[in-house]
C-alpha cells in the first residue's frame, strides 16, 4: 500500500449524497480476480452513455477533472456493500481522498486499507469545497496528513479529525496483516482460552 | 455497582472476544467464523500467497459459490468465462488452503447467509464475518456479524482477527404487534424509511420489543439482513427459546450436553437491565403497512396504500434534485398511486427473503391464482436444501402451475452478476435488499416488497396490497 502524507491535486465537485457502492462500481464489473483495472469503470452508469460513449456532462470526463486526485461529495458516501471494488475502482482512477460530511462504515474502513484518505467535514465546509472544486485548473486543494489540515485554494487551513492508528498506518503506508502479527503470543493464548472454556465452537473440517 | 456495569448485548459479544486493546482504543478482535464466496476472495487469497501466508483456522472457514452463478441447470457448467474463473478460482484456493467448501452441485449450496445459519455454522454469541455487507443476517442469532472488505478477508484469513474500534449501541423497539398481511419485511424498511439510509452508521443496531420477540428466525434473519440498509454495522436480535429451538439439532451445532452448556452459555448474552444505548429509536407495530420502495435508495419507502412523493415540498435543494434524479430514473411522477404501477417482472429469492418460510408466504398467495400475463415472475430457494424442503411440501408445483419459474438456488436477481437480470427500463417487484440505480442490471427499476407483497404483485401486473389476497 502506498503510504499517504501530502497530497496537493485537483479535486472534483461530484455534489451527490448517498452516493453508492453499485454507483462507484456496478457488480457486474466485480468479476475481476484482480485489484487492479477497475478505473475505467468507474461511475460507469453517471460517466458512460448507453451507447459507450462518454457522457460530457459528468465531471470526470471534463478536463481538467480527468486529473482528479480528490473528490467532493455529500452525506453517506459509499453506502451499501462491502465490495473492495469500490475503493479500487477510485484508486485506478487515480482518486486518493474524499472528502464529504460522512461515509458509510464498511466503505470508510476500505479506502484505509489501500491507501485512500476518507475527510469527513461538515456539510457547510463541503459546500464550500464544492464551489472551490468548481473552479476548473483552480481547484486545486491540499491536504496534509500529518498536520490534519485540508488547505482550500484561496490558502485557508481547514483542520480534521482522524483516528490516531489509522493516521498512523496510512502516514507509514503499513501492512495492517504485519501489525497484527506482532501480536500472535496473544492471539494464540485467546484461542486456546476460547477453545478451553466454549468447546461447543466446533471445527467445520468434516 | 457503579454505570456502566451494565452491558448490551453488543458489548457483552465484544468483550468476549477483544484479543487485545491498544493504547488508542483500536482492538485485535478475536473472530470465530469467516465466510467466503467467490467474488471478495481471490483478491484475499492471492495476497496470502503473496506474502507466504497460510489461513489460519481454515477448520473455522467455510466458502461457498452464490453470487456469480446461474440458477438454471448447473451440471454442464457456467457458460460466463469471467463468473467461471471466479467460480474457478475459489476452488482452486480452497483446495490449495483446505478451507472447508459446498461445491455447486452439493445441496448444501446456497447463498452464503442462508447456508451458514441453515447448518448450524453460525451461532448465537459468536463473531461472524464475511466478505459482504449483508452479513448482519446472522446477527439474529445474537452473534456479532459484519461485513468486510477484501483486505479485511485476507487479515481474518491470516490472523483470524481483525483490528476494530468498537461501534456505539443502538435500540430499536418495535412494541405491539404486526397486523395481518405485514411481514418482518415490511418492519425493517418501515424501520428504514425512519432513521433513513445513514441513521445507523457507526451503531450496531439492537432490535427489540414484542414484534420483534414474535418473529420466527426468518423474519429475524430479515430484520438483521436489512441492517446494513440503514448504515448499520451489524444488527442484534437477543438469543432467546425461538433462538434455542432453531439452532437444536443442525449439522453443525452443538449436541447434547455440549448445547445445553452452550445454552447456558447464550442466556447471559442479553442485555442487563439499565444498559446504556447511546440512540433509542421505538415504532408501533400496529402502524406498519405492507410496505414497498419508490425509489433507487431504501429508505425511499411508503406504505402500498401509499403515493410517490412529490419532490417540491422537500425542503433541501440536493435532496430535491436526488428526488427529481430518483423518479426521472423510476418512470415514475409525484403524486401517483404506488398500487398503479404495472410490473414487468417479480423476484423472490435473495439472503434477505429466500427461506423456506418466504417462499411458503408467496405459494400461500399464488396458490390456484395465474401469474398476470406479461409478467416473469422468478423464484430461487436461498440453498439447495430450501429448495429440497419446498419440494417436499409441494410448493415448487404451486408456484409452477401458477406460472412462476421455480429456479436452482444462488443470489440471482438481486445484484445482476448473473445470468437473472432485468433489461434496461424494466421494472420489477423484488424481494431483495437494494433498489440502487442498476443494481438488477443496467436500467432495472426496482421496487422492494415482502415475498407476499411480490407474489401478489405477480398475480396483478402491477403493485399490489396483498391485505386483498388475505
Amino acid at each position: 500500500m502506498d503510504a499517504f502524507t501530502t497530497l496537493t491535486a485537483i479535486a472534483a465537485p461530484l455534489p451527490l449524497a448517498n452516493v453508492d457502492t453499485d454507483k462507484i462500481i456496478p457488480a457486474r464489473f466485480l468479476k475481476t480476480i484482480k485489484r487492479t483495472g477497475l478505473g475505467v469503470h468507474l461511475f460507469d452508469t453517471l460517466r458512460y452513455r448507453a451507447d459507450g460513449s462518454e457522457n460530457p456532462d459528468f465531471v470526470l470526463n471534463n478536463e481538467p477533472y480527468r486529473r482528479a486526485q480528490i473528490l467532493i461529495a455529500f452525506e453517506n458516501f459509499g453506502c451499501g456493500s462491502s465490495r473492495e471494488h469500490a475503493p479500487w475502482a477510485l484508486l485506478d482512477f487515480g482518486i486518493r481522498a474524499v472528502i464529504a460530511p460522512d461515509f458509510a462504515d464498511i466503505f470508510y474502513n476500505n479506502c484505509f486499507k489501500n491507501g485512500i484518505l476518507p475527510v469527513r467535514l461538515p456539510r457547510a465546509v463541503c459546500e464550500q469545497l464544492m464551489a472551490d472544486a468548481r473552479m476548473g485548473n483552480n481547484a486545486r486543494v491540499t491536504i496534509d496528513l500529518a498536520r490534519q489540515v485540508v488547505l482550500r485554494p484561496n490558502g485557508e487551513e481547514i483542520g480534521f479529525e482522524i483516528d490516531p492508528f489509522r493516521k498512523h498506518m496510512l502516514l507509514e503506508g503499513l501492512d495492517e496483516i504485519g501489525q497484527t502479527l506482532q501480536h500472535a503470543a496473544q492471539i494464540d493464548s485467546f484461542e486456546r482460552e476460547r477453545q478451553a472454556s466454549q468447546p461447543w465452537l466446533p471445527s467445520l473440517h468434516a | 455497582m457503579g454505570a456502566g456495569m451494565q452491558r448490551t448485548l453488543f458489548d457483552k459479544l465484544w468483550d468476549s472476544h477483544v484479543v487485545e486493546r491498544l493504547p488508542d482504543g483500536t482492538c485485535v478482535l478475536y473472530i470465530d467464523r469467516h465466510l467466503v464466496h467467490e467474488v471478495t476472495s481471490p483478491q484475499a487469497f492471492e495476497g496470502l500467497r503473496l506474502a507466504g501466508r497460510a489461513v489460519r483456522r481454515p477448520e473455522a472457514t467455510v466458502a461457498v459459490v452464490d453470487h456469480n452463478i446461474p440458477t438454471s441447470d448447473r451440471r454442464r457448467g457456467i457458460s460466463e468465462p469471467e463468473s467461471r474463473l471466479q467460480v474457478e478460482t475459489l476452488e482452486k484456493n480452497v483446495a490449495e488452503f483446505g478451507v472447508p467448501y459446498f461445491p455447486v452441485l452439493d445441496p448444501r449450496q446456497g447463498i452464503v447467509h442462508i447456508v451458514g445459519p441453515e447448518q448450524g455454522i453460525s451461532l448465537p454469541g459468536m463473531t461472524i464475518v464475511c466478505g459482504d455487507s449483508h452479513t448482519s443476517t446472522h446477527g439474529a442469532l445474537g452473534a456479532l456479524a459484519f461485513g468486510i472488505g477484501t483486505s479485511e478477508v485476507e487479515h481474518v484469513l491470516a490472523t483470524q482477527t481483525l483490528l476494530q474500534r468498537p461501534a456505539k449501541n443502538m435500540l430499536i423497539e418495535v412494541s405491539g404487534r404486526l397486523p395481518i398481511g405485514v411481514t418482518a419485511k415490511d418492519m425493517v424498511l418501515a424501520i428504514i424509511g425512519r432513521i433513513g439510509t445513514a441513521g445507523g452508521t457507526g451503531h450496531v443496531v439492537e432490535y427489540a420489543g414484542e414484534a420483534v420477540r414474535a418473529l420466527d428466525m426468518a423474519g429475524r434473519m430479515t430484520v438483521c439482513n436489512m441492517s446494513i440498509e440503514a448504515g448499520a454495522r451489524a444488527g442484534l436480535i437477543a438469543p432467546d427459546e425461538t433462538t434455542f429451538a432453531y439452532v437444536k439439532g443442525r449439522p453443525y451445532a452443538p449436541a447434547g450436553d455440549a448445547f445445553e452448556r452452550a445454552v447456558a452459555y447464550w442466556r447471559t448474552l442479553p442485555a442487563d437491565d439499565g444498559a446504556h444505548y447511546d440512540k433509542r429509536v421505538h415504532l408501533d407495530a400496529a402502524e406498519i403497512a405492507p410496505m414497498v420502495t419508490w425509489g433507487t435508495s431504501p429508505e425511499a419507502v411508503v406504505p402500498i396504500t401509499g403515493a410517490v412523493p412529490d419532490p417540491e415540498t422537500e425542503a433541501d435543494e440536493t435532496a430535491r434534485a436526488q428526488m427529481r434524479r430518483m423518479l426521472d430514473y423510476m418512470g415514475l411522477s409525484a403524486g401517483q398511486r404506488m398500487t398503479e404501477v404495472p410490473i414487468d417482472v417479480v423476484f423472490i429469492g435473495s439472503c434477505t427473503n429466500g427461506r423456506i418460510e418466504d417462499i411458503r408466504a408467496a405459494a400461500a398467495v399464488a396458490r390456484g391464482q395465474r401469474v398476470a400475463a406479461g409478467v416473469r415472475a422468478l423464484v430461487v430457494a436461498g440453498s439447495g436444501l430450501v429448495k429440497q424442503q419446498a419440494e417436499a411440501e409441494g410448493l415448487d408445483r404451486v408456484l409452477i402451475e401458477a406460472g412462476f419459474e421455480w429456479r436452482e438456488p444462488g443470489c440471482s436477481m438481486c445484484l445482476g452478476m448473473n445470468p437473472d437480470k432485468l433489461a434496461p427500463g424494466q421494472r420489477c417487484a423484488s424481494t431483495s435488499n437494494r433498489n440502487f440505480e442498476g443494481r438488477q442490471g443496467p436500467g432495472g427499476r426496482t421496487h422492494l416488497v415482502s415475498p407476499a407483497m411480490a407474489a401478489a404483485a405477480a398475480l396483478r401486473g402491477r403493485l399490489a396490497d396483498v391485505r386483498e389476497f388475505v
